[in-house]
């Protein structure tokens, strides 16, 4: 499948990624490419298989729903780059 | 005991002696450390060096070998590929997105280590968040291979590969998503493991591609990797993804014997594709198995040509998820005076992931998006079943099963890097095992105008032993893992 521009420009938006016009022709070529590689797929019959998610087959584990360690803010909130009395700081979002 | 028998001697070697009183764990951390400060301009192999923390580390190992009081890897030195959570220590994930993250908290991996006694030196350099297979795609520039400067070292665990190859450590970590691990090893000379998936706990790995991550060991030998993965090994609350298994000493099972061990090497594996002088060392090494006892059987994995197209959906599908996270708020890199709350997710995203990690986050939105969610990602998940049902009959007939570890020797810095493809290609041979959830290792096979080679061996589900076990009798009947580089140091 080719992919545009415009298809590329879409996929980062949703991405959040800011592509420049500039780079645009390039990252489209070579996005392309992984997608030529990927298109591969498509001569497969795989009409009957069953998606496979985990190596194992595996299930998710619950676990009881106990407290097990205390809560940290101070700590876990030192790498955040922006934040003031506890909270994370943000741009204004509602005028 | 001069400093190079201390920085070229095994973990088994070396425990002995700090056992025994012959040496002290200060003394060989202090070697270590040294070392890495002669060789690491060349090489940039270490990101993060913990000098007065691992001397610490160091005199307590000294005092409970005083005591008696050791454990598996008490005074033994140890770097970890800056991909593990370190509490209190920088862990970049070779990003600029965490050039200054500093996690609150310790990866399982690290902590049952530090608990069995090792002494952290430092973080090793690495592909960009584990993306690629040359580590020229880390935010803190390439790392050299110590067989020659002008070469990759493999990646993603490229920094902990060299640096071990190189001496700055007798044991490094790595993690494999699709190679990581074992493309490195081969590239570098060293002994890799690749665990199967959910053999070592995930938690505090930052996350790539999570239903394929899976953390090992890269050290000298077969044997210190025994004795690693069953430090590393276990059931842990905080990945329900890890397996509720006993884990076994994988050390104490070690044994020579191969005699009557089927190995099936895929037709797939040694075809026209493969290079001839890497043909005939994998053959060289197998052969020695043979006379050891072993049988080598054709055997065929029909569907390994799909294998590289089914990990580049998978994976980056997984991981624009993974990576969703880093938004410029929490934690991680945050652009200058973003004008509003969009302006600040797409240019932190931009400014702080590079090319590569972008390239994939696109790919994988692109795969999961509606419209082609079925066409990609569900399809490749059904293909991935196809490929795992390839080994699982594969394994009704072989004990092991036996390849190249990479298509060729090192290459020069930047003959790949202009093509996403040609540099996907260079994990041909260990994609499958992943998306498999398989254990894999590679070993040394000597070396090619002087670069090495490494032989891939790749085991049932959990069945970590028996590769070990074979690459344990190679490496007792073979010298290959013992060569070493000849780097000229750069003193400071």
């Amino acid at each position: 499948m080719s992919v545009s521009p415009q298809d590329v420009e879409k996929v980062a938006l949703l991405a959040r990624l800011a592509i420049s016009e500039s780079d645009l022709p390039e990252v489209t070529e070579r996005f392309g490419r992984v997608l030529g590689l990927v298109d591969e797929l498509n001569t497969i019959d795989t009409e009957t298989v069953v998606p496979m998610s985990n190596p194992h087959d595996m299930h998710q584990r619950l676990r009881p729903d106990a407290v097990t360690r205390q809560n940290d803010r101070e700590n876990l909130m030192a790498s955040a780059p922006a934040q003031d009395q506890g909270y994370f700081l943000v741009p204004k979002v509602i005028d | 005991m001069t400093d190079s028998a201390l920085l070229s001697g095994s973990v088994s070697s070396l425990r002995q002696q700090l056992r025994d009183r012959v040496v002290s764990s200060e003394e060989v951390t202090r070697a270590c450390l040294e070392r890495i400060e002669a060789c690491n301009g060349a090489l940039n192999a270490v990101i993060t060096v913990c000098a007065e923390q691992a001397i610490d580390s160091a005199r307590k190992a000294d005092k409970a070998i005083a005591r008696g009081n050791v454990a598996s890897l008490t005074g033994i030195p140890v770097l970890h590929k800056d991909i593990f959570c370190t509490s209190g220590v920088r862990t970049t994930c070779g990003s600029r997105m965490l050039e200054q993250f500093v996690p609150a908290y310790d990866a399982t991996v690290v902590s049952k280590m530090q608990a069995e006694g090792a002494v952290m030196l430092g973080k090793c350099n690495m592909d960009e968040f584990a993306m690629g297979s040359s580590n020229e795609t880390s935010f803190f520039g390439v790392v050299k291979n110590p067989w020659d400067l002008n070469c990759v070292p493999g990646g993603s665990s490229g920094g902990s590969a060299a640096a071990l190859a190189a001496g700055m450590a007798p044991l490094v970590t790595g993690t494999d998503t699709g190679g990581s691990i074992r493309q490195p090893a081969s590239l570098c000379g060293v002994t890799g493991l690749k665990p199967t998936y959910g053999r070592v706990s995930r938690l505090g790995i930052i996350a790539f591609a999570s239903s394929l991550d899976q953390a090992g060991p890269m050290a000298r030998t077969a044997e210190d990797c025994a004795i690693a993965l069953t430090a590393m090994s276990g059931i842990d609350a905080g990945d329900s993804t890890s397996a509720d298994l006993p884990v076994p000493d994988f050390h104490a099972g070690l044994n020579h014997d191969v005699q009557g061990l089927r190995i099936g090497l895929p037709r797939e594996y040694f075809n026209d594709d493969l290079e001839q002088n890497v043909r005939e060392r994998v053959m060289a090494a197998l052969s020695v198995l043979e006379q050891a006892g072993a049988t080598l059987v054709d055997i065929e994995l029909p569907h390994s040509h799909y294998a590289i197209a089914t990990y580049y959906v998978i994976a980056p599908a997984e991981a624009s998820a993974n990576l969703a996270r880093y938004d410029g708020v929490r934690f991680g890199y945050r652009c200058k005076e973003p004008v509003d709350l969009e302006d600040l997710y797409l240019r932190s995203r931009s400014e702080g992931f590079g090319e590569e990690v972008q390239r994939r986050i696109l790919v994988g939105t692109y795969a999961l998006s509606a419209g082609f969610y079925d066409a990609y990602f569900n399809k490749a998940q059904q293909v991935r079943r196809v490929i795992t049902e390839d080994f699982t009959r594969a394994f009704d007939n072989v004990d092991m099963i036996a390849g190249p570890s990479a298509p060729g020797v090192a290459f020069q810095f930047g003959a790949k890097q202009q093509d996403p493809v040609a540099m996907y290609m260079e994990d041909v041979y260990t994609l499958a095992v992943n998306l498999a959830g398989l254990p894999g290792l590679s070993t040394p096979a000597g070396l090619i105008n002087g670069m090495p080679v490494g032989l891939q061996l790749i085991g049932k589900p959990f069945d970590e032993q028996t590769i070990l076990n074979a690459a344990h009798r190679l490496q007792t009947d073979t010298d290959w893992h013992m060569a070493r580089p000849q780097l000229e140091t750069v003193t400071p």
